[in-house]
């Protein structure tokens, strides 16, 4: 069970264990630098480590910090460097909860690796798949789609199936620590107090850019670091208020050129999706694709190029800023096909 | 414990029954503060006073020179960051000090020099970097590296210091010395020395700081004066009195226990080499304590296979942990020059008084197993 001292997975391990399972707790040690809300942090450990002595489990902590800055930390900021807008929390999902740490689970002898997300996985003609959690609005099979089926099968999410209400009015009954803390937040690897700026400003040069009129190409402005600037953002691109809103609508790298106009000029008609992974079989056709994190799903037809999937909306939909991890899902919305990252 | 098998003396030892049974009438009914002035404070002062003779005794220094502490750590760093505070000046250390050391030459700006491949100070690079360093005020060089076991020629240190840097001070961490080495031997050479009650069969969070006559630095702890001013706060009468006793038996059961200690350990390492291909054995055993065994095993992380350990019942170790428990990888393993990924694979066994023969046997059969298991599968190519 990993257990990142938050109260998902405490009740999650709490669930194994009253479903008879026999558990150890495993926290990751991830980020060895600075961190003021994340996953790592020593105060965290400490009460990941009360709540196994609570529910007589052993618990351990394993050292991934050289994996998490080799997969997630280092590619984050290279990433950054090539303009592109990656999600870090999934990176560590598909290298350290579902890679490390299920090998040295299997290494050590354990059936499987269970953590607290907010997600379930079903059966489908002998198929597994990432689907939906009970909580919608804690939904997180975004973050977990990668799970091909040789992880799917020694997989669990014990609080799938509850909603997070629920998974605190447990805590609070079994009178877990962690009842009442706060969800984490964000990225955690980077603090608070510095922001993605500073994380970032302290690894790469930062370039400045040129703000220019999408339509007649006059310049409007000037920002410190094209690296930071994302698609569709309105603020903090040097731009004087009142008028009409106008937005990021293209950020050219290359020519340290970012680009501005109005909200239509945000929309497309398809994307190209690559690195694609699959629950199963790769799919195409009509299905519904998630691309951010607490996004809606849209509807769209998918074309296959060997790794590279095709996005076709059914309707115009805003651009996804290259890096981001775009998620297909069945036609009901309930389970992961697969996924892989806006191109 | 009985279904247990401990190999990790050099973490802590298990409380010898003497040291134990020494401190208990101070945990019950002589409660009294040492610093008192009736005839109970003074039953507690007399208590204190014979531990300080017995621990003189064992160290061959004079009572007056004895400071009680809160434990190494504290030694430590008063004998750093105190001499630094009284004197100024800067401070010099080898790479493969306890981080207790360490981290006060860190936080000051001192000068880490590079050790020899067995973990050992390099004499020829510490005198350059003492000439190099005209104000080095104070020195600080371990007796026994606590990860490999390594032991520093104290005699030839100290011939070094006093030439290279006649002014400065010479501290050393005699934390894993007391139950290999005999102490007499060890503080002729050196100013200020640094002993911890838990690693030689005494309680934890007591310890000791030997400091030379003449020898002076700023105390860490103000307030009460007590250990003529250079340790202030209340005795810890029972702890103490518990380290005094621990000390006394280490030293006079020592010339036993070495040879026993010894034949175990190298019953331990000869077994582990013959049963498993890829087991180097870090240091040359002349090179250190009988105690110690270090080995790295290729093709293992020993992250892993310190878990199968423990679900057998083996307690064993590797480098030191973090705040948060997890493993980091070896400094000292890092200053001798071990690939890192060799290192990934060290696995620190150390045997001590309780030890037996049934014990390596059994540590013998858990660690083949277990480290057959992690190489079956295992990514990490060796």
């Amino acid at each position: 069970m990993a257990l990142s001292g938050g109260v998902d997975s405490s009740v999650a391990a709490a669930e194994l264990l009253r479903d008879g399972h026999e558990v150890v707790g495993i926290t990751m040690r991830l980020w060895g630098g600075e961190s003021d809300t994340g996953c790592c942090s020593v105060a965290d450990v400490d009460d990941a480590r009360r709540v196994a002595q609570q529910l007589g489990i052993d618990h351990l902590v394993f050292n991934f910090t050289d994996d998490f800055n080799e997969h997630v930390v280092a590619p984050y900021v290279s990433a950054h460097q090539q303009g592109l807008t990656p999600n870090p929390c999934i990176e560590c999902n598909r290298h350290l909860k579902f890679h490390r740490l299920s090998e040295r689970a299997d290494l050590l002898g354990f059936d499987a690796v269970a953590t607290g997300h907010h997600a379930r996985i079903i059966d489908r003609d002998g198929v597994r798949y990432v689907a939906r959690g009970e909580d919608m609005a804690k939904d997180q099979s975004y973050v977990v789609h990668m799970l091909p089926q040789r992880e799917l099968v020694r997989t669990m999410f014990p609080i799938g199936d509850l909603t997070k209400a629920e998974v605190r009015l447990r805590a609070t009954a079994m009178g877990l620590r962690t009842a009442d803390k706060p969800d984490s937040q964000d990225v955690c690897f980077i603090t608070h107090d510095g922001g993605r700026t500073a994380f970032l400003g302290s690894r790469i040069a930062f370039r400045p850019a040129t703000v220019v009129d999408a339509v007649d190409g006059t310049t409007l402005g000037a920002v410190e670091s094209v690296e930071m600037v994302t698609l569709g953002q309105r603020r903090g691109i040097g731009l004087p208020g009142g008028g009409p809103k106008r937005y990021v609508v293209d950020i050219d790298h290359a020519t340290s050129t970012v680009k501005v106009g109005d909200e239509s000029m945000l929309l497309c008609e398809s994307m190209v999706v690559h690195d694609m992974t699959w629950a199963h079989l790769p799919v195409d056709g009509d299905v519904l694709v998630q691309s951010s994190a607490h996004g809606a799903t849209q509807p769209a037809a998918i074309t296959l190029e060997g790794n590279t999937a095709l996005v076709q909306w059914a309707q115009p939909q805003r651009r996804v800023s290259p890096g981001q991890s775009v998620v297909l899902y069945d036609a009901t919305d309930t389970y992961v096909l697969g996924g892989g990252i806006a191109g | 414990m009985s279904d247990y098998t401990y190999l990790d003396h050099a973490a802590t030892t298990p409380m010898r029954p003497e040291s134990v049974a020494a401190m208990l009438p101070h945990l019950s009914q002589h409660f009294a503060n040492p610093s008192g002035s009736h005839r109970f404070a003074r039953e507690a002062r007399t208590a204190i006073d014979e531990a300080r003779e017995a621990m003189a005794a064992v160290i061959g220094c004079k009572p007056g020179e004895v400071i009680f502490t809160g434990g190494g750590t504290e030694a430590d760093n008063t004998s750093i960051r105190g001499v630094l505070a009284r004197r100024g000046g800067t401070s010099v250390c080898p790479a493969a000090e306890h981080h207790a050391v360490l981290e006060c030459v860190h936080v000051t700006h001192g000068t880490v020099v590079a050790t020899t491949a067995t973990g050992a100070v390099d004499l020829d690079v510490l005198a350059t970097a003492l000439e190099s360093t005209p104000d080095a005020s104070v020195v600080s060089v371990m007796v026994v590296n606590n990860e490999v076991g390594t032991i520093n020629d104290m005699a030839a240190v100290a011939k070094v210091v006093r030439r290279s840097a006649p002014t400065a001070a010479l501290h050393t961490d005699a934390v894993q010395a007391a139950c290999w080495l005999d102490l007499r031997t060890i503080w002729p050479h050196v100013d200020l020395l640094a002993l911890s009650a838990h690693k030689f069969g005494g309680p934890k969070g007591v310890g000791v700081l030997i400091a030379r006559e003449g020898v002076t630095f700023e105390p860490a702890l103000i307030g009460g004066g007590q250990e003529r001013e250079r340790r202030s706060g209340t005795h810890n009468v029972g702890g103490i009195v518990a380290m005094a006793e621990a000390l006394r038996l280490t030293d006079v059961q020592r010339e036993a226990e070495l040879p026993r200690i010894a034949a175990l350990r190298d019953l331990l390492v000869d077994r582990l080499v013959a049963e498993l291909i890829g087991v180097h054995e870090t240091v040359p055993r002349d090179a250190k304590v009988a105690g110690s065994a270090h080995l790295c095993i290729e093709g293992i992380e020993n992250e892993a296979l310190l878990f199968l350990l423990d679900e057998a019942g083996v307690c064993a170790s590797a480098a030191s942990a973090c705040a948060a428990g997890a493993m980091e990888p070896s400094h000292v393993l890092h200053a001798m020059g071990v690939p890192r990924e060799l290192a990934q694979g060290a696995l620190r066994l150390t045997l001590g008084t309780t030890s037996a023969e049934a014990d390596v046997h059994r540590g013998v059969e858990v660690i083949v197993r277990a480290v057959h298991q992690l190489r079956r599968t295992s990514t990490v190519v060796s």
